[in-house]
């Protein structure tokens, strides 16, 4: 299936007190349901699976209704083809991982099959584990082999809920390089259900930001994380952060660092093997960028650029969020109102962004999604 | 052992298998709908279906009497139609451990059922599986301990049904006289103290080699679906 699958999504639910009514149109190839623990993120899976039926509503995928209350459609989960990757992993104890696996390709007769035995297990490196019962497989394993698991039934499209949430911080650092090549080997659309920004920063293309059983946005990534007005909902202070593209120009092997375009300058990020070209999506957290009225030379920072100030908002306690305008990207940097003050900021102002090289770690640098 | 106590021993291992063969796959039927089914009429069947655990087994053959005897409603249905009567026969003795050892099979696969995640089926669905393949493929093998230790239990059971027996098939030697009916006669005959023990002691034996087996039986299937 092509990454510009189109998904369509209404759903009303009534769960005792608990009420939930969302709708939402997305074309990326990995749209991520965003938002706090208990705000009706997993009905709303759960319903596009097709293992709850919502009280009213419609799911429609490529065109396709599988799900539409005014027609009468409901197409059972078995016959909807689309993939589930279950928080808890969910393997049938009783088989092995190799009959895991099977369970659903067996099961796939008659879809197209795009993704070959072989080369999930080995895309998973799970070849090892082939023989063994669920019951001694680490957490990570588990949740590479459910993963596989769902991606050998060829679905149409794969529903990951919170996925990694189980999962230690170390075992989650290991599989999400795992969703990432899958996202882009088999560019199978994926609803990918978080409340974590890393990974949703890292593999979607769309978010749909979900509190209280209502969606509050829904957008491309780097404009739902970068708006000033969704902050309470994307991170507050410290998490605050602006999603900005780059292109790889060059590597400095002797230094360790790579050197990459982002609007029209260059900053130099800690080396990532990738080849020149290459494009990439960088996470800055609003609190590790400085502004300053010139370019100051005679400091360790590296990561120096030039633009406009584009939107001056006042947060709670001493803190500013101002937004940088650095040429085609939108830069945000928390500083204190009294800084703002102190050096007169007003819109439209020409201005310096300052960012330490080294507060763009690993994790905040990722391959950029198709598009 | 003399003949009529192989008979009694044949007799008894006949009957109890032909009660467990019959009503496993109905228990198994009844089990999954009381756990996962929500209907209106759930309590009553529920109610129904545990009704020989707290009636007096003679009551219980009195029904089947009713029920099965060549007057009753059904009795007389299978006599008219295939030639076929319950009453007084080994069929009729299997019949009546059926029903009074249903309860105690019903309720051991219900607790295994109740064991296991109906997450596990929600997964099969969305990988293909439709209901009867999920519970074929995920359900039953999951609770394969149950509905083995729920043989097992009716199957002993039905080795030492009495009342609800006698009272719908009587106590005919070689027909419907099993173990513990056979104690009873022993009992009830002059100078056959020797052979009530030497039943007794059949009977003894026999409890003592289905608990054996059904521990072993239980390690093995645990092993299998990977607890």
């Amino acid at each position: 299936m092509a990454p510009g699958s189109r998904l369509e999504v209404e759903v009303r639910r009534r769960q005792g007190a608990f009420d939930l009514d969302v709708a939402f149109a997305s074309e990326g190839s990995v749209t991520a349901l965003f938002g706090p623990s208990g705000a009706g993120k997993s009905s709303i899976a759960n319903a596009i699976a097709g293992i709850a039926r919502p009280d009213a509503g419609r799911i429609v995928i490529d065109g396709t209704p599988y799900f539409d209350s005014s027609r009468g459609v409901d197409v059972p989960a078995h016959r909807r083809g689309i993939g589930y990757v279950f928080q808890d992993a969910r393997l049938f104890p009783h088989l092995t991982v190799e009959e895991n696996l099977r369970f659903g390709l067996e099961r796939a007769r008659g879809r197209g099959a795009y993704a070959p035995f072989d080369a999930v297990v080995s895309l998973l490196a799970i070849g090892p584990l082939l023989a063994r019962k669920p019951r001694g497989l680490s957490g990570g394993e588990r949740q590479r082999v459910a993963l596989g698991r769902a991606l050998l039934g060829q679905p149409r499209l794969l529903v990951l809920d919170e996925p990694l949430a189980s999962l230690d911080a170390g075992h989650r650092g290991e599989i999400l390089p795992y969703l990432t090549s899958l996202r882009d080997a088999y560019s199978v659309p994926m609803v990918y259900v978080s409340h974590t920004i890393d990974e949703v920063v890292r593999l979607a293309t769309h978010v749909v930001l979900v509190a209280q059983g209502r969606v509050v946005a829904s957008g491309p990534v780097h404009e739902i994380f970068s708006r000033a007005d969704l902050r309470m909902h994307t991170g507050r202070r410290f998490e605050a952060s602006s999603i900005v593209d780059a292109v790889v120009v060059a590597h400095r092997p002797q230094w360790h660092l790579t050197e990459v375009k982002l609007g029209a300058a260059t900053i130099s990020v800690p080396a990532i093997d990738a080849p020149p070209g290459t494009r990439l999506r960088l996470r800055i957290r609003a609190r590790e960028v400085a502004l300053a009225h010139s370019e100051p030379l005679d400091t360790s920072i590296g990561g120096r650029l030039p633009g406009r100030v584009a939107e001056i908002v006042p947060r709670d306690g001493p803190y500013a969020e101002v937004g940088v305008d650095v040429g085609g990207a939108s830069v945000w940097a928390l500083v204190t109102r009294q800084s703002v003050e102190r050096m007169q900021l007003s819109v439209g102002m020409p201005i310096w962004c300052l960012i330490k090289t080294v507060a763009l770690d690993n994790r905040l640098v990722s391959p950029l999604p198709p598009s | 052992m003399t003949p009529v106590e192989i008979e009694a021993l044949r007799l008894s291992l006949e009957v109890a298998a032909l009660a467990t063969a019959v009503s496993l796959p109905l228990a198994v039927a009844v089990a999954y709908t009381l756990a996962r089914v929500r209907f209106p009429g759930h309590a009553a069947v529920n109610a129904l279906v545990h009704m020989p655990l707290v009636l007096p087994p003679v009551v219980v053959g009195y029904f089947l009497l009713l029920l099965f005897g060549t007057r009753g409603p059904i009795g007389h249905w299978l006599d008219a139609t295939f030639g076929f009567r319950l009453i007084f026969t080994t069929q009729g003795a299997a019949l009546a451990s059926a029903v009074m050892s249903f309860p105690l099979m019903v309720r051991a696969i219900r607790l295994a059922l109740d064991a296991v995640d109906p997450g596990l089926e929600q997964a099969a669905r969305t990988l293909g599986a439709a209901p009867w393949d999920t519970f074929r493929s995920v359900t039953l093998p999951l609770m394969l301990p149950g509905v083995l230790s729920g043989a097992v239990v009716a199957f002993a059971a039905s080795l030492g049904e009495f009342g609800a027996t006698i009272t719908f098939v009587s106590n005919i030697e070689g027909e419907t006289r099993t173990l513990p009916l056979a104690i009873f006669t022993a009992t009830q005959t002059p100078d056959g103290d020797a052979v009530a023990a030497r039943l007794v002691a059949i009977a003894f034996a026999l409890a003592v080699a289905m608990l054996v087996l059904a521990e072993w039986l239980a390690r093995r299937v645990e092993r299998a679906i990977g607890r």
